[in-house]
């Protein structure tokens, strides 16, 4: 349609086209919390260990295997010294699926005659709440920690959750919808000082911004490649090795690879890639963070200046340099991500999930229904500039003002009906 | 991707948006859906009250593509029938038309719903609204 463009002059409203600025390419990616695209350095690295370098790093006695296996060792190594922490502390698995299972199962399973109670919090991944679920059938105790509007645990309801028979606490170092950063230092020292072992999913925190293992007595690190620059189905957990040790029962049995923490070929060229994703990161990340947070900033004041009764979900102090999740008021999500179907970003709406219901992280706030179903997740990376922001920021403000023109609920605002006390005849359905 | 064309075409496109005088008396509202629940519409119907024909429909949804899509073509469906052929506009035909899949099936609910809703309010002015005139005369 828009080759028509100089033939009929059709509003940008009327068409949803709208002129493409130069040096834009569309659709435009700003969903990095999903996953991010490889960075071009990590495929080269990992390409020679698909063909020339094909070995299995487990074949002991010729150079296919060493070649393998030295590989594998490097990119330890690297993800090691990312977080502080020792090659050997590190597990290779397929994911943070598989890590936060493992953690978290195989510390209840190893640990059970210690204890049966296991805190965490409840606007968790759900690789972690399901996984709790799953313990909560086999008998565990599991408490879910509400979180504070700003989306951050109580520190105080951790200490009185904790009691003689906790044996883990699980809280993720940044949470993948609206980016906050949960106090994991704080976490680890109320941890540590009552000899309860301490997990964390770090997956949108590693890379983005400092952890250190030691510094904030972390136990167990979930760690996935792909949220990182790195390739997808490669991940590794760290298991502290001393003060104190921690082990944990395997879930899944097999050749005795990694410690016999987790059995199977090891994905090689996955982990070369993961291993070059965090040597890259450990380079590159502050001056990165610090980029990507001009960015978000930039959206956020682009938006923000130009449409009222937009929110902010979640810390503004406390988050991950890319992330902005808002809420747009009188408009529903997913007709918002139709209207700028050429950016690829989230919503919290019920109507991008199957179940119809709104995000369990926004209502974990205290956001009210009506506004987690208007909100949408940016996530902004390392190869997002600034004009793509900039185009983002305009199609955002034209659609939510198309929308509103379309919503009778911001009709309604305007004419200064309270929207709360309207009786809704929603009841019926 | 997931959405039908027609779908696409009203949601870029929307058919009749806008609003009318709640308080005339040929003008019925239906608004039902709510925000919590992440749709709601508004439609109103402009009623011609020898004919019963109604001539003009108005909307304003808040919600998906496809709530948004049903709305529109809702009001496309009921102008120009008489109010008693428009209550017989079923939510099965909107989904046929728009090639709703299952989970959008309540927005073309809730657009049936809004016509009903719509016909009601004004058939209930009618009725407070005749013994006045009868006063009157």
């Amino acid at each position: 349609m828009s080759t028509n463009g100089n033939t009929a002059t059709p509003t940008s409203q009327e068409t949803g086209q709208r002129a493409i600025p130069s040096g834009i390419k569309l659709p435009i990616y700003m969903d990095n919390h999903a996953t991010t695209p490889m960075d071009p350095r990590v495929l080269e690295e990992m390409l020679p260990y698909f063909m020339e370098k094909f070995g299995n790093a487990a074949s002991r006695n010729h150079p296919f295997g060493w070649a393998a296996e030295e590989a594998v060792e490097m990119s330890r190594e690297r993800i090691a010294k990312l977080i502080g922490a020792t090659a050997k502390e590190i597990v290779f698995t397929s994911g943070a699926t598989e890590s936060d299972n493992l953690a978290i199962k195989g510390v209840a399973e190893m640990y059970k005659e210690k204890g049966n109670h296991i805190i965490t919090a409840v606007t968790e991944h759900k690789a972690v709440l399901d996984t709790c679920k799953h313990l909560e059938k086999l008998g565990f105790r599991v408490t879910y920690l509400p979180v504070q509007k700003d989306g951050l645990i109580d520190l105080d309801d951790l200490k009185r959750a904790m009691d003689d028979k906790t044996i883990l606490v699980t809280i993720m170092a940044a949470n993948n919808e609206i980016g906050v950063l949960q106090p994991v230092a704080e976490i680890g020292k109320l941890c540590r000082e009552r000899g309860v072992i301490f997990h964390s999913d770090a997956v949108q925190a590693i890379g983005k911004v400092p952890i250190d293992v030691n510094k904030m007595n972390l136990d167990l690190v979930s760690i996935t490649g792909h949220k990182l620059y790195g390739p997808k189905g490669a991940g590794a957990l760290y298991v502290r090795r001393k003060n104190p040790r921690v082990q944990l029962v395997p879930i899944i049995d097999g050749g005795g690879h990694e410690r016999g923490m987790r059995s199977g070929t090891l994905n090689v060229p996955g982990i070369v890639g993961l291993g070059k994703a965090c040597a890259i990161a450990q380079e590159e990340m502050p001056q990165e963070s610090c980029k990507i947070a001009g960015l978000r900033n930039r959206l956020k004041d682009s938006i923000m200046s130009r449409l009222d009764e937009v929110y902010i979900n979640g810390s503004t102090e406390h988050r991950l340099p890319g992330n902005l999740n808002i809420s747009f008021a009188y408009v529903e999500g997913e007709s918002l991500l139709m209207g700028i179907n050429d950016i690829a970003v989230s919503s919290g709406s019920a109507c991008t999930s199957a179940t119809l219901e709104p995000s369990y992280v926004l209502k974990a706030l205290g956001t009210g229904d009506d506004l987690a179903h208007s909100s949408i997740r940016f996530g902004i990376g390392r190869f997002n500039t600034e004009a793509e922001v900039d185009y983002v920021a305009d199609r955002v403000v034209e659609t939510v003002q198309r929308l509103r023109e379309l919503s009778p609920l911001y009709e309604m605002a305007k004419e200064g009906v309270d929207l709360k006390s309207v009786k809704w005849a929603a009841e019926a359905h | 991707m997931a959405y039908s064309e027609k779908v696409i075409d009203h949601y870029n496109h929307p058919r009749n948006v806008g609003s009318m005088d709640k308080a005339s008396a040929d003008v019925g509202t239906g608004l039902v859906g709510a925000p919590e629940c992440g749709d709601v519409m508004k439609l109103q119907i402009k009623v011609n009250p020898q004919t019963n024909v109604i001539e003009d429909a108005k909307f304003k949804t808040f919600g998906c593509g496809s709530a948004i899509a049903s709305s529109s073509l809702a009001t496309e469906w009921v102008k120009g029938k008489t109010v008693d052929e428009a209550l017989e506009i079923k939510n099965t035909e909107i989904v046929k038309e728009l090639a709703l899949p299952p989970v959008k099936i309540h927005c073309s609910v809730l657009a049936e719903d809004a016509i009903r809703a719509a016909i009601g309010d004004w058939k209930k002015k009618q009725n407070v609204a005749k013994p006045a005139e009868m006063q009157a005369q």
